[in-house]
């Protein structure tokens, strides 16, 4: 074991892994992330939290999955290049450590120009390939980016992202073989609505047999309302719903269409165990947690394993 | 070459607000290239100057030159003349030049009438772009020729974000995706395992992380 998380348990010991999402909120009360792990406790294995995700100020990820932690629920803690320093991301790691996070997930991170303080420097110092190098150097070789020893190293199961669905498509495959040559133990894909673009997405890496190499885990979002729908296919980069499923949504009357998001959802997860490679689920509920067990369990994913 | 543009008019009207003898300097350098501070544009500042303090009442002498460049102190000396003779100077010149403008000069105000931009080309009449950040450590070699540092919005190093789209940075659609534009040559070069190679994490202390830069030649010194 690496790093002894709950997360890397399950993983190999060949359960179909379920994380889900967990954001900090945007304010300093813990009872916020409280109450969200009540509605998420048990319904997967490990949970991340967000680094001000879409470069919006948040509660700290650290501080955030301690609270998570105290709660019973192992966190996953997110890290983006965009806010720190090759010196602010060492001493985060260990601080994290420290306090017993077990779990990382090494992200470039959104630009600043889609949060809410689109005026600020950017650091990007490392990024996200670099930023998986230096964790496993820590916590493999014992030694900082300088070369220099750590005398108490960092156990943290590594995580990153990956997108299927960004261009260029043919990269895509190429840059997780990146990521998993940098020493990734496992990666959660981008929100995949597009199954057919998917599996031909995974073909490829197993045609790379990078999936014999690392974890994959496919993100899954339900939809809330044709709105949302339209929102993330026309305003979100990299994001690729299909005509068919907006159609879909739009062919159920308004009442119903979150019930329809959720199916569509489950169906997905149903159809994600099946493909070569695909280890588990992330379920990222943007601002809906309390639809995650249901959604777990209507995919058949619970109870999670004792490991 | 360096690329500027001028700073609006009312911006430069508040900054020379206090001084009734202007000097207006164009640079003969880059701005002259990018027509952003040569003789013609010198020509429009200073008419344009006259006339917003005519229609505001109140009269500015104004006066004109250009000198060859603003970052070479032998062409700084015969300023050296107006000092005295004009409360301010008004420079058209890249921020290096309104400094060293400054600095030689000592005793007179001297204010930029540009923003310098970046360091960049001419894609075609009357459109420049970004190339070049200056770290001081060139690694157009890895990458075909074309530098994520400065044409990846986040210069990542080892290949494009998830907000990579047909080509176009998630930033803004104007900007094209460094990263595609990267892997297109190496692609057209029959390069593309170069890809693949992680490039290590980055020495920034050449960049201007290491402090203000200084370049000494022994060689050239008098």
């Amino acid at each position: 074991m690496k790093a002894e998380s709950r997360l890397e348990s399950v993983l190999d010991n060949q359960f179909f892994t379920v994380t889900a999402e967990c954001g900090p909120p945007r304010g300093a009360d813990p009872e916020v992330i409280r109450k969200k792990a009540g509605l998420l406790k048990g319904c997967a294995d490990a949970f991340n939290i967000t680094d001000n995700q879409t470069s919006v100020v948040r509660m700290s990820s650290i501080a955030a999955a301690v609270i998570l932690m105290q709660q019973g629920l192992e966190p996953i803690m997110q890290m983006v290049c965009r806010d720190r320093n090759r010196i602010a991301i060492q001493s985060d790691i260990l601080g994290a450590s420290a306090l017993g996070i077990r779990n990382i997930l090494c992200l470039s991170g959104d630009h600043q120009k889609f949060g809410d303080h689109p005026t600020a420097k950017n650091v990007f110092d490392l990024d996200s390939i670099q930023l998986i190098q230096t964790v496993k150097q820590m916590r493999d070789e014992s030694k900082f980016i300088s070369g220099e020893e750590i005398k108490s190293p960092p156990r943290l199961f590594i995580g990153a992202a990956e997108n299927p669905f960004a261009d260029p498509f043919e990269l895509r495959v190429v840059r997780l073989a990146k990521k998993v040559a940098a020493g990734v133990d496992f990666i959660q894909t981008q929100c995949v609505f597009n199954l057919d673009k998917f599996e031909q997405w995974m073909r490829m890496v197993c045609d790379r047999r990078l999936d014999e190499n690392v974890y994959i885990l496919a993100g899954v979002t339900p939809l809330k309302s044709l709105g949302m729908a339209n929102y993330i296919k026309n305003s979100v980069p990299g994001m690729d719903i299909p005509d068919e499923l907006i159609n879909r949504i739009k062919g159920v009357p308004k009442e119903k269409r979150e019930e329809e998001g959720i199916a569509i959802c489950v169906e997905s997860i149903e159809r994600i165990k099946k493909i070569k490679g695909v280890k588990g689920v992330h379920i990222m509920a943007i601002e809906w947690e309390e639809k995650v067990k249901e959604i777990a369990k209507r995919a058949s994913l619970l109870p999670r394993p004792e490991v | 070459m360096i690329i500027a543009k001028r700073k609006p008019i009312e911006k430069i009207l508040s900054m020379i607000a206090p001084h009734r003898k202007v000097l207006v300097v164009g640079c003969g350098g880059c701005v002259t290239v990018c027509s952003a501070g040569g003789e013609n544009e010198v020509r429009i500042l200073s008419s344009a100057l006259r006339m917003a303090q005519a229609k505001e009442g109140y009269e500015v002498e104004v006066q004109e030159t250009t000198i060859e460049r603003q970052c070479d102190p032998e062409y700084i000396e015969p300023l050296r003349k107006f000092v005295g003779e004009v409360d301010a100077i008004l420079s058209m010149a890249c921020g290096a030049g309104v400094q060293f403008v400054a600095e030689k000069l000592k005793n007179i105000a001297v204010y930029p009438a540009l923003d310098t931009s970046f360091i960049g080309v001419t894609e075609e009449q009357g459109v420049w772009t970004e190339r070049c950040h200056a770290c001081g450590d060139c690694k157009l070699d890895r990458t075909a020729g074309i530098c994520p540092i400065a044409r990846c919005s986040k210069s990542l190093l080892n290949g494009p974000c998830g907000g990579s789209v047909k080509g176009k940075c998630e930033v803004n659609p104007e900007i094209d995706c460094g990263w595609q534009l990267i892997w297109d040559r190496l692609k057209m070069m029959g390069l593309e395992k170069r890809f693949e190679e992680i490039i290590p994490i980055n020495d920034w202390s050449t960049s201007r992380d290491g402090g203000p830069r200084k370049i000494v030649r022994e060689d050239l010194k008098l």
